[in-house]
């Protein structure tokens, strides 16, 4: 016991030295001008950053451990028919202006984020049913909200949301996270300042965070943000490319990290949409569960793996990658790459080569083009790849690229396309939040979206499914739900999986503890716990 | 009385001509408005964005963003709001940056016109100065030197040449210069060879002028209005090089917003860098006409 | 001083006539993945190395010689064309046909063409052949880009119109369009050739950077565009040095042409 103050106390002292040997400065690089500083409006990647590091939430999820960790809330419990959620609160903790944090500010929060004129993406992800949502303010540290309907995963969503004053002059300027805004120059930068009244303590009692600030430079082209962190003017660096990461790994040791098999994955899909404006003969192609299967095993998708991301990424199994260690179906395998197998498949919906190319019953040669977006060269390779596979099996593949908002108006507008490879970054553990993907009725049903009624019979079982997780608060029901979910998908292949990316960074030497994961934000989530050593910097 | 009456009739027809000018400055400014307003509304992805494509959107939030562009389905409409709103200085929001439209101008039109700016002086400096001395030396041998300079940066894609700049700590603003310099040095060498051949020129040469007197007060008048149309062309040149410069080198000018606004079809924007582009354009080679003009009658 | 002149032309030739002969000369198809051998580097079996997928870098330069050589340089001469015709026909003429065609240049040159692309891009079937995209793209460039020449041309015009062997001409009874193809457009030849010249690798790049909007060549078929958009990832060209043959040949074509239509000014 007598040897815990004195361990305590040259820790303290290590980390003072650290820090006054180095400016406390954290930099890195956001990738577009963000949008927004209201917390409720956060849309994209470069507000939501803002948000995660100057945002106080109530329960935060530990991006290490996955699990979810009081922070403004004390403690939470959640009613049996998952509609109500109550929260205790912490006392004593003030907005960065001073002003008293109270349960008023979170009912003020709620209403902000469901108020209907404002559709805020993070709001509508607590959308479970027609009616309003009612706060309840039982004194200043406690609240229980109730919503209209059970909502699936629901204390996770709080990640989400950062509380904001609903008493501050500041408004939203007035905030509970580690950090405040202190300076923005569009186009350039934004500055975030320490913020002097946060109330997380350490061990020690010393008030966190021991950053005196963070430097955010606004910077699209990611070669240049190599550039910056060799010479040493960034210390982090999130979704490394591949390429970049083996050749900054080959000069410097102890720097690039590979966290494993990331929440994204890069997949392909055939328009099945009955409105496509595509030939006949093509849409019956792509509505054979066998013919989508038959290229998906003529898919190599271990050379994607190593020629496209450098063997830094995993043949995908299904929607949820294996990163996702709770709702990971895990009895489920990736498709192996078996060409015989493909062809089989093909003969058996009438196909059959003739010389080199690949012809229907109807004697149509099997051709089809394959849209992604311009820009970005891993999609674009592994476009390539695929042709190449497919010419194998004697499948004509025309890849063009597009840039996004053609895309898009082709996907979701004129369905003028006839495959599409895309990738999904996802953020969110729960699968509560790809209700409109897997729901027939669903916008982003990408292969056949917004269906009046479910077109197949498996579509109608993955509708019912989805609806059933998302109306029960039992976690095991939920997770049996959506196994069967993905076992259908496996099954049925609407949606080719190729590869989980894995979860590639940077993270400077001087930046004490560098412990990067995979969830987003990979290598500043314990921002608040960071010191930069002088050792590491140049 | 006689001469003072002319000067006035001369002042007149000046006057008379500078208005003529202004409304058909301000006539041609609403064209290019009107059309460039009518490429970006009939281009696929019009009123799209990614944000549409968030699973957690509910179909009500996903409307709400497509009716975010209702005002700019209808063209006729739009355009008229727009003009209405520009006689009042509201030139509206930009719908990728959600801000006033002149408070990202009056942030970043100063820093793009002042690159372009740098880009024209440096560039035309050292397009002039190699033209030049290719024409004092001629040499073959040099002739190839420049041609192989010049290309070199033809030929190296813009993005290429923004994180070259990067790399070696320059100001990316200064890449403009190199963009300019070969697109203006092939005109200003070929301009002056034929100039040069003039039989004038001889006649100089065969009368002990020096070199570069020769260059200064033979060779480059006659090929001076020339030189001033592509002095106007060159600042529309400069424009094109600073969107991809701007956007690679993290320079928050308008070639930066200009690159942002059309991969997010931002009408409003669109149609505000549209009328600055064409006013700048305009003005350049007005300026070039009116310098080429004045050495014509002077020479006369 | 012919020599210099006949080395350019026989080195252009031989790029001309290598591109053109790519399905002989060629070790390897521009598509085909040398999967094992991926970012090779030059050895005797590739002679340049490999890319990142296998393709033998040097075939892809022999089949993009075909593409662009051959279509750039014709794109430039409609566009140069374009702006003669336009440029001139405004100096001629002048009053309000140079005046209406000027503004009309400077209307030109002011808008933001990348829509009209991207709406050609949309107007076209997905499954367009390589050949007829890559042929819509560079006529659209050499569509495109007379504008900035018309304006140089113009005041060139206008400055031969008042001289005197054109005065001469005129009262000869020479007609217009013999006067002005005959007696004024070589004396416009040096801002023509020089749009000429220019446009080449202008367009080369070009052409690279319409890929974005799904115009261009398109996977696999190579370009020397999109092999000099390899040049962007700096940090790869000290370790694959190699990949800076595209920019050397490029450059060494752009210089060989001017060398060639510039011989007149030395052949003294």
């Amino acid at each position: 016991m007598k040897r815990y103050p004195i361990r305590l106390a040259a820790l303290v002292c290590v980390l003072a030295a650290l820090c006054s040997a180095a400016a406390q400065e954290l930099h890195f690089i956001l990738r577009s001008e963000p949008k927004t500083f209201n917390p409720v409006l956060v849309a994209e990647d470069a507000s939501d950053t803002i948000r995660y590091l100057t945002g106080g939430v109530l329960m935060r999820l530990n991006r290490k451990s996955q699990q979810l960790e009081p922070e403004l809330a004390k403690s939470w419990s959640i009613s049996k028919d998952g509609r109500t959620i109550t929260f205790k609160l912490r006392e004593g903790v003030l907005f960065s202006d001073g002003t008293p944090f109270s349960a008023n500010d979170v009912a003020f929060t709620m209403k902000q984020l469901m108020d209907p004129e404002l559709h805020s993406p993070t709001g509508d992800a607590f959308r479970s049913g027609k009616g309003d949502v009612i706060t309840q303010v039982n004194g200043k540290h406690h609240i229980a909200i109730i919503f209209p309907a059970p909502v699936a995963g629901l204390a996770k969503l709080f990640d989400q949301v950062a509380i904001m004053s609903g008493s501050s002059p500041q408004k939203e300027k007035a905030v509970l996270g580690a950090f405040m805004v202190a300076e923005y120059k569009p186009g350039d930068f934004v500055l975030l300042k320490r913020n002097p009244n946060y109330w997380k303590k350490d061990a020690s009692g010393r008030r966190l965070p021991y950053l005196e600030s963070v430097r955010l430079d606004i910077q699209q082209n990611r070669d240049i943000e190599l550039l910056r962190f060799r010479r040493g003017e960034i210390h982090l660096i999130n979704d490394l490319s591949p390429e970049l990461f083996d050749r900054l790994a080959a000069e410097t040791s102890g720097v690039t990290y590979d966290a494993g098999a990331s929440m994204d994955s890069e997949f392909l899909w055939f328009n099945q949409a009955p409105k496509a404006a595509i030939p006949a003969y093509k849409l019956a192609w792509f509505r054979s569960a066998n013919f989508r299967r038959a290229i998906s095993s003529a898919i190599n998708r271990e050379d994607i793996s190593r020629l496209v991301y450098g063997k830094h990424a995993q043949p995908a199994v299904g929607p949820v990658s294996p990163a996702n260690q709770f709702w990971f179906n895990s009895k489920l395998k990736a498709q192996a790459f078996d060409r015989k197998a493909a062809l089989d498949r093909l003969t058996q919906d009438g196909f059959h080569l003739e010389g080199d190319m690949l012809r229907d019953r109807q004697g149509n040669a099997v051709e089809f083009s394959i849209i992604t977006n311009a820009g970005n060269k891993a999609r674009e390779r592994m476009a390539a790849v695929i042709q190449q596979d497919l010419a194998e099996i004697g499948v004509k593949v025309n890849v063009v690229t597009l840039d996004f908002p053609s895309l898009i108006d082709r996907m979701t507008q004129s369905f003028n396309y006839e495959a599409c490879l895309l990738g999904l970054v996802n953020t969110e553990l729960d699968p509560n939040s790809q209700m409109t993907v897997w729901l027939s009725s669903g916008e982003n049903h990408q292969w056949s979206p917004n269906q009046a009624t479910p077109e197949t019979p498996w579509e109608a079982e993955i509708d019912k499914l989805m609806r059933a997780q998302a109306s029960t608060p039992d976690l095991k029901k939920r997770k049996q739900y959506f196994d069967r979910v993905q076992e259908i998908v496996w099954e049925q292949a609407p949606f080719i999986y190729l590869v989980n990316k894995n979860a590639l960074c940077a993270i400077s030497s001087a930046v004490r503890p560098a412990e990067p994961v995979v969830l987003r934000p990979q290598t500043y989530w314990n921002a608040e716990r960071m010191v930069l050593a002088s050792d590491g910097q140049k | 009385m006689a001469s003072g009456s002319a000067e006035n009739s001369r002042g007149r027809s000046a006057a008379r001509r500078f208005l003529q000018r202004l409304v058909v400055f301000f006539i041609t400014l609403l064209l290019a408005g009107l059309l460039g307003a009518t490429l970006v509304r009939f281009a696929p992805g019009f009123g799209l964005s990614t944000e549409q494509l968030d699973t957690r959107l509910t179909p009500e939030s996903v409307q709400a963003l497509r009716d975010a562009h209702a005002g700019e389905r209808n063209l006729a409409l739009f355009y008229a709001r727009f003009l209405g709103g520009l006689f009042t200085g509201n030139l509206g929001t930009s719908s990728s940056f959600k801000r006033p439209i002149t408070e990202l101008l009056r942030e970043r039109l100063p820093v793009t016109l002042g690159a372009i700016g740098w880009g024209m002086v440096l560039g035309w400096l050292l397009a002039s100065s190699f033209a030049a001395s290719a024409w004092l030396f001629r040499s073959r041998t040099y002739d190839l030197f420049t041609t192989v300079l010049s290309g070199i940066f033809l030929c190296l894609p813009t993005a290429a040449l923004a994180i070259l700049f990067l790399l070696m700590r320059a100001p990316g603003r200064f890449a403009i210069a190199l963009v300019v310099f070969p697109n203006v040095f092939r005109y200003v060498r070929n301009l002056l060879a034929t100039s040069g051949e003039l039989p004038h020129i001889i006649t100089a040469r065969a009368k002990g002028l020096g070199p570069s007197r020769v260059l200064l007060w033979h060779v480059l008048p006659p090929a001076a209005p020339q030189l001033f149309a592509l002095l106007g062309v060159s600042v529309s040149m400069a424009l094109g090089a600073a969107i991809p410069i701007e956007a690679i080198a993290g320079i928050p000018g308008i070639g930066q917003l200009a690159w942002q606004a059309a991969l997010g079809r931002d009408l409003p924007l669109l149609v505000n860098l549209t009328l600055i582009v064409t006013a700048v354009t305009l003005l350049a080679n007005w300026a070039g006409e009116l310098f080429a003009q004045s050495l014509r009658s002077h020479a006369a | 001083m012919k020599a210099f002149t006949r080395i350019a032309a026989i080195a252009l030739s031989v790029v001309f006539v290598a591109g053109l002969l790519a399905g002989v000369l060629a070790p390897a198809h521009y598509a085909k993945q040398f999967r094992e051998d991926a970012s090779a580097s030059p050895s005797g079996k590739f002679l340049l190395g490999t890319d990142e997928l296998g393709r033998d870098r040097f075939s892809r330069l022999l089949y993009g010689s075909r593409v662009s050589l051959l279509l750039a340089p014709c794109a430039a001469l409609l566009s140069t064309l374009l702006a003669a015709l336009i440029g001139g026909a405004a100096g001629y003429f002048g009053g309000r046909w140079e005046k209406s065609a000027m503004l009309f240049t400077d209307l030109f040159m002011s808008m933001p063409w990348l829509f009209l692309l991207i709406t050609v891009r949309a107007v076209l079937p997905l499954n367009t052949a390589p050949t007829t995209s890559v042929l819509i793209t560079f006529s659209l460039l050499g569509l495109l880009g007379w504008a900035a020449s018309a304006r140089v041309v113009c005041s060139g015009t206008k400055s031969l119109r008042n001289s005197e062997f054109v005065l001469q001409a005129k009262a000869a009874g020479c007609r217009a369009g013999r006067l002005f193809a005959v007696h004024m457009l070589p004396n416009l030849k040096p801002v023509l050739f020089a749009q000429f010249w220019i446009s080449i690798p202008v367009f080369i790049l070009a052409e690279a950077n319409l890929g974005i909007l799904g115009l261009g060549v398109s996977e696999p078929l190579p370009s020397w565009g999109s092999l000099l958009r390899e040049l962007e990832d700096f940090s790869a060209i000290g370790l694959q040095p190699w990949r800076l043959v595209p920019l050397f040949l490029l450059l060494m074509v752009v210089s060989c042409f001017q060398m060639v239509i510039s011989e007149k000014e030395y052949s003294r």
